[in-house]
């Protein structure tokens, strides 16, 4: 048994919580398996502190390819605290977006690793990093053609077949466009989601960093995807640059604590998508564990007024 | 509409001096190559920085610069062929040992290889180690002894160089002072991870080349042989022991 902190306010629990026919609240519950609480990427340096303060959090999350190894303290301190945390196993190198076949190979890891750690959620990109032989270890953009969607939703089904489960998928961070693409990258996702039935990893700054470097509106963006899809939320922090007309260049560098913008756009986010698992993602620049934890905490906070304001509503 | 971006987008991110890929464009009409760039840095800064992270050792004997220099160097010919970072690197020591403008440090390679290996028995297999119990009765038949075959820890990686890598390497974890080094002096050691830290056990000539005829599957007999042929001061029992109690052995075989 796992002996999570019990971060979900238990009037979820009750049968008011039940009868709550708000289908914000509803739906998600439906395939979301994460607590429906705030998490915090997994890191090395924090494996011996989350051990000994065991804080409040809900959830871990690991890169996959970051524990694809046989044996040694990855595994050793991922097992133990998986007995405390519920676990998102997000991968990075699948190459999902990529028009070449899947790495067998990497599928096959892949297996073995979620045998050897069963996580209570698997999410992947909309994005490639392979290709030919060679990894690129960056999340790479591609066109959105009708030509592509099919080939992306074939490998959708692959994996969801091959890993036994619903997977989500995550919106990228982008930083180009392609002149062939014909559709928009919110339509893509929606087709990809209805036609193989994976969820959506909703990255918040994927989406602010994205629309500023596209001109578009992020709160358009979110309200033009299946909401009640969403199984996580992604909130993590960007660096500034500016393109070639001096306009600003969001980059995508999960390396600073979450902006205010992000923090806002969340809170709107969280409107459609109703409180769902929440993590604060966070690779580079890391900080001592409880500054992950009071962020995490602030996104808590935001998922629980969501939770209060879902139940209160009136029944439809 | 057959040609897909994947091979334009590799040719131009792993050549800086190349523009963007064709087919590209940006909302406000910028050239998009400034913004291309993002992924170029992430691409080669990503991967520098994993071989930093490996070879962190070597990164401080020739700075910063020249090792990202180098780095870049090696990403041209050797990109990783899989997503599993902890993997990608095993040829950087064997490069560096090539690589012309580090030939002056001579040493350089043989420290890629130290630290390589650490990182190669941090992720090992797990594996208890064997008992003196077990290794007491296995030594108490003398006349099944010679086909006696005794299998290393699956983490143990063992490390003979001409120069004084293992000391040099120890000089920068503060273990011994820099100044106490000569790099020409020739150095062994056993890299093993028995239960969650690595360690990093300096061994004699004789015992490394006994070492080596283990990993390498020869039964007892023939170890003792080949290296007696070599160091005809070696002491069976005292490798015996030094291994034994530094949990470097894993299983007996016949
Ligand atoms: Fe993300």
């Amino acid at each position: 048994m796992k002996t999570q902190p019990n971060l979900v306010p238990t009037r979820l629990a009750t049968p008011a919580g039940e009868t709550a026919a708000h289908h914000n609240l509803k739906a998600p519950s439906r395939f979301n398996t994460l607590p429906v609480s705030a998490g915090i990427g997994l890191k090395p340096e924090h494996y011996q502190a989350l051990l000994d303060q065991l804080p409040e959090i809900g959830f871990l999350e690991v890169h996959a390819e970051n524990y694809m190894v046989a044996g040694g303290p990855y595994h050793h301190y991922l097992s133990r605290l998986h007995e405390h945390y519920a676990l998102s196993i997000h991968g990075v190198g699948l190459s999902i977006g990529g028009d070449a076949p899947l790495d067998e190979h990497h599928l096959s890891r892949l297996v073995t690793l979620l045998d050897r750690h069963p996580p209570e959620r698997f999410s992947e990109h909309l994005a490639w990093s392979s290709h030919s032989g060679e990894f690129f270890n960056d999340l790479l953009p591609l066109p959105y053609t009708e030509e592509r969607l099919k080939i992306v939703c074939e490998h959708v089904d692959q994996v969801q077949t091959r890993l036994k489960r619903q997977i989500l998928l995550e919106n990228p961070a982008t930083y180009v466009q392609f002149a062939a693409s014909s559709i928009p990258e919110t339509e893509f996702l929606s087709a990809v989601v209805e036609r193989t039935g994976c969820g959506l990893l909703l990255d918040v700054n994927n989406v602010y960093v994205s629309c500023i470097n596209h001109g578009l509106n992020s709160r358009d963006y979110i309200s033009a995807l299946p909401c009640n899809r969403v199984g996580e939320i992604h909130l993590a922090g960007f660096s500034r640059d500016t393109d070639a007309a001096g306009a600003p260049l969001l980059i995508d560098s999960h390396g600073a604590p979450v902006a205010d913008a992000v923090w806002n756009l969340y809170a709107y986010a969280l409107e459609l998508t109703g409180p769902v698992a929440t993590l604060i993602e966070r690779d580079n620049n890391i900080p001592p564990l409880p500054i992950l934890v009071g962020e995490a905490l602030r996104a808590q906070n935001l998922l629980l007024s969501r939770v209060d304001a879902a139940i209160e509503e009136p029944m439809l | 509409m057959n040609r897909t971006p994947e091979a334009d987008f590799r040719q131009a991110l792993l050549n800086p001096e190349l523009s963007a890929p064709a087919g590209l464009w940006a909302w406000n009409g910028s050239d998009p190559t400034t913004r291309f760039d993002v992924y170029r840095n992430n691409v080669i800064v990503s991967l520098i920085e994993a071989l930093e992270s490996t070879f962190s050792v070597v990164q401080r004997l020739v700075g910063e610069q020249f090792f990202r220099a180098m780095a870049r160097e090696y990403l041209r010919e050797h990109m990783p062929n899989h997503p599993v970072l902890a993997r990608f690197g095993d040829s950087f020591p064997g490069f560096i040992a090539e690589f012309e403008p580090a030939s002056s440090l001579p040493y350089l390679a043989d420290t890629a290889r130290l630290e390589w290996a650490r990182v190669q028995a941090y992720h090992a297999m797990d594996a208890g180690p064997l008992s003196a119990e077990t290794l007491q009765v296995a030594l108490s038949e003398p006349e099944r002894l010679p086909q006696l075959r005794i299998s290393l820890h699956p983490s143990a990686h063992l490390l003979r160089s001409q120069y004084a890598a293992v000391s040099l390497w120890a000089a920068h974890q503060d273990l011994i002072p820099l100044s106490q080094v000569d790099p020409w002096q020739p150095e062994q050691a056993l890299i093993l991870r028995p239960q969650l830290e690595v360690e990093v056990i300096p061994l004699d000539r004789a015992t490394a080349a006994f070492t080596a005829c283990l990993i390498d599957g020869l039964t007892l007999g023939a170890a003792v042989d080949e290296t007696l042929n070599t160091h005809s001061d070696f002491d069976l029992n005292a490798a015996l022991a030094l291994l034994l109690q530094r949990q470097a052995l894993h299983v007996l075989s016949y």
